[in-house]
């Protein structure tokens, strides 16, 4: 299902320093038509159906509508993503609706610390076959070896 | 107009910031606190990629903590389910690491289900649930964290791997150009790690139009790993392979928690178990036949032999595992049935939109499932991609050169879907794979202090080359009226079309059932020859947009190439259900259990084909 943009809503992102569906496309879609200042989707044909755009749009303007090639007009598939947790709206054709929430991060975004409570690399450490932090993340006592070279 | 030039310097280039390319840049930057790991990525980190979407399992968790299961164990299922040929060092060597990279992502915040005793639920024997809408976000906080925000490069794409001019058989680095201003990148480096992912739309899809977007592997991932690499000569392995995955019809939904978490069955129109009642079909292969679990391809054949008898639609029996496993209870039914959405909802949103438009209620009805159009990769249920050497302290003499996960070529290293002969990583194990590779990356910098020398003449041929496309619009769009038509040119979305035609109808494509054969396959090379000249003469762009595709073209098709000219080479049917050599029909043990390796000579142009052979490692 191509994405596209619901004029009505879509402002541009002129309070953002760049469009939000342009920055995150995956596959390079997404445009701000500057004379409209309305985004669209410039290659439906190559869209992966990511959502990764009408998850990031401020202003809930991006929809998405079935491949035409496969898919019955009618039903939608709608997330609404917050900081921790995601909720979807799945409107099926025939008018019912199912509703789900996810969680998504046990951590706020942007706390991620990577190297912490990992001891200082050493020059044997670089020749050793274990990984930053290992034994200690694989939380065994110590890493496998094949006994066996073959 | 000249583009501007940017020149950057770094110690370990990582090319792509997927799963691979975020285990790297974060491995790197541990190892080499001093050294500059520079990070390029085409698209945005945060979402980039196969797990662009989030996913719903982390396919590849050995539980090593809680005994669950061994590095050897896991060796012996993916070498039974690739049909007897891995690397088993590299296999071997992912599966004693990747428990800590789960670890990690639990630590970062990813949510893991868990048992009451607070054990990590299992989907199967090596997967477990996760709650991944945030998969990438997280990985990639933790990469662009580790290396600095002035270290990452996004809406670049890169093209080419540059040489060493004092020594052909070493890498120095990369160019490309941003897909959002006119600007050419020179990225200089010691070493290089490409890890840009697997190729997808090499082959007509079986969905028309629109549904050209919906592959079922990354639509982003286009053979740039595979290309750019054997370009500089590095050797490849397994390009013959495929993966040919058997998903729900048309959203190409996952059917894994359908199959291992949910257990439920798939049948024929007529309610036939193919895995029962083709089970004969299994007796042609032995001894992968009697194998437990069925090899992948293997099941794929029966499901393939009754769609041949006219059995089809084949269904998933939603409808009858939600009610065996629900037992009439309503609560347990409703908590089983939003774990099947979040299935989807998590990594294959498509699915679940079909789905409300067909209005199939998964605990009424059944659903149909089917078998896709090949996909070329090396880090799911297929092993295409680059010779590279194993782990010192594992890797038998045949099989190491120096630096873990180093290819042919010095100094350039890959993983995740880049690395051949070493199948079933998915998201965890590339992540693993990645750092692998960084590490060693690190030590070859230790190594080799100098600095690196870059070919200016080299470079601004490329330089030239890379921008053609423009310049062939600009002195040729007078010849039309209709842009997209053009006697000079070729726009990339026609170029597309044609690359997937020619696979489809000669390289065992959906469209002959998988099948093919000597004489095929070699009219199909000729034909790529036609289209290589083309894309060299004649490619257009109108933006950069379309330059983009251009590239992404031009990558795809030397993938393709080289997966026919593997599978010219490999004289049997090794894959069954993933394709068939209908001139040598059988799994041929005794003259093809090895490896079949390829090197491009960029001096001559010249491909070299020939084996390698394939060492039993673990019991
Ligand atoms: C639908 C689907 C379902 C899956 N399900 C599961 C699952 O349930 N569990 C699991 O563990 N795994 C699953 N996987 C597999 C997993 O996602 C992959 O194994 C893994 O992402 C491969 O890692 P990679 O880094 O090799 O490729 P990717 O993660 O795809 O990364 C490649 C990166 O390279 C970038 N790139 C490409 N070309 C260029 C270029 N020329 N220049 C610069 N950048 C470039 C891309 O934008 C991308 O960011 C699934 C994959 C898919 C597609």
């Amino acid at each position: 299902m191509p994405s596209f943009i619901n004029p009505e809503k879509c402002d541009g992102c002129k309070a953002q320093d760049k469009t939000a569906c342009q920055y995150v496309c995956p596959n390079d879609l997404m445009v701000l038509d500057k004379a409209t200042n309305k985004a669209y989707n410039q290659e439906p044909d190559l869209c992966w159906e990511c959502y990764s755009c009408v998850k990031i749009c401020p202003t809930q303007a991006i929809d998405v509508r079935g491949y035409a090639d496969f898919v019955p007009l009618g039903g939608s598939v709608t997330p609404l993503r917050g900081t921790d947790s995601i909720m979807w709206t799945v409107q099926f054709r025939n008018g019912k609706i199912k509703r789900f929430k996810f969680p998504t991060r046990t951590k706020p975004e942007g706390a991620i610390q990577p190297f912490a409570d990992m001891p200082e690399p050493t020059p044997e450490g670089l020749k050793a076959q274990e990984l930053a932090g290992e034994p200690k993340w694989l939380m065994i006592e110590k890493m496998a070896r094949l006994e066996d070279k073959g | 107009m000249e583009p501007t030039v940017e020149v950057v310097k770094s110690d370990v280039l990582v090319v792509g910031g997927g799963m691979a390319g975020c285990g790297a840049a974060y491995e790197a930057k541990y190892w080499g606190k001093n050294l500059r790991v520079v990070l390029v990525e085409k698209a945005a980190t945060e979402r980039s990629g196969a797990v662009a979407q989030g996913l719903s399992a982390i396919n590849t968790y050995l539980g090593q903590r809680w005994g669950e299961k061994t590095p050897e164990d896991f060796v012996r299922y993916v070498r039974t389910d690739l049909m007897g040929i891995v690397r088993e060092d590299l296999v071997y060597d992912v599966a004693r690491h990747v428990d800590s990279s789960v670890h990690l992502f639990e630590e970062w915040g990813l949510p893991i289900w868990k048992t009451d005793e607070g054990k990590y639920v299992r989907e199967g024997p090596w997967q477990i649930m996760i709650n991944g809408e945030s998969y990438k976000p997280i990985v990639a906080e933790a990469a662009k964290t580790a290396i600095g925000a002035e270290n990452l490069y996004e809406r670049v794409i890169v093209t080419h791997l540059l040489n060493d001019p004092n020594d052909p058989g070493r890498v120095a680095g990369a160019v490309g150009f941003s897909v959002r201003e006119n600007k050419f990148y020179v990225f200089q480096a010691k070493s290089v790690i490409v890890t840009c992912g697997g190729a997808t739309l090499l082959f007509r899809p079986r969905s028309v139009g629109e549904g050209l977007g919906r592959t079922w592997y990354a639509i982003f991932d286009t053979g740039s790993t595979f290309a750019m690499m054997a370009q500089v000569g590095a050797e490849m392995t397994q390009m013959e392979n495929r993966f040919i995955p058997s998903r729900f019809k048309d959203g190409y939904g996952p059917v894994g928690a359908w199959f291992l978490l949910l257990k439920s069955t798939a049948t024929n129109a007529y309610g036939e178990n193919y895995m029962v009642t083709q089970a004969d079909e299994l007796k042609k292969y032995e001894p992968y036949g009697s194998a437990k679990p069925t090899p992948t391809p293997l099941r794929n054949h029966l499901m393939l032999t009754d769609i041949l008898a006219g059995k089809g639609p084949i269904y998933m029996r939603t409808d009858e595992a939600l009610a065996r496993l629900s037992g009439g209870d309503k609560k347990k039914l409703r908590s089983l049935e939003s774990e099947a959405w979040e299935d989807f909802l998590d990594m294959t949103i498509s699915q679940a939109g079909l789905w409300a438009a067909q209005n199939i209620a998964p605990e009424e009805q059944p659903s149909e499932i089917t078998l896709a159009e090949p996909y070329i990769m090396g880090s799911h249920s297929g092993c295409a991609g680059m010779w590279v050497s194993g782990p010192e302290d594992i890797a038998p003499p045949e099989y190491f050169w120096g630096y873990n996960r180093m290819t042919t070529v010095k100094g350039l290293f890959t993983a995740g879907d880049g690395v051949g002969a070493a199948p079933h990583k998915f998201s965890s194990g590339s992540f693993t794979e990645g750092r692998l590779a960084a590490k060693a990356a690190v030590q070859y910098c230790a190594d080799h202090p100098g600095e690196i020398a870059v070919d200016q003449d080299k470079v601004n041929a490329l330089q030239a080359e890379i921008f053609k496309p423009f310049e062939t619009f600009e002195k040729n769009q007078g010849a039309s009226t209709t842009p997209e038509i053009n006697p000079k040119y070729l726009l990339p979305k026609a170029g597309l079309t044609r690359l997937q035609k020619i696979m489809d109808d000669y390289a065992a494509g959906s469209g002959t059932w998988y099948r093919t054969n000597e004489p095929m396959l070699t009219r199909g090379l000729e034909l790529l020859g036609a289209l290589k000249e083309d894309l060299n003469n004649a490619m257009a762009a109108r933006n950069l947009h379309e330059l983009l595709r251009c590239w992404e073209l031009v990558h795809r098709t030397w993938t393709a190439e080289s997966h026919v000219r593997h599978m010219l080479h490999r004289k049997e049917t090794r894959w069954p259900g993933y394709y068939y050599r209908t001139d040598f029909p059988d799994v041929d043990d005794a003259n093809w259990r090895k490896f079949v390796n390829s090197k491009f000579d960029p001096a001559t142009g010249a491909w070299e084909m020939g084996t390698k052979p394939y060492l039993q490692l673990v019991p």
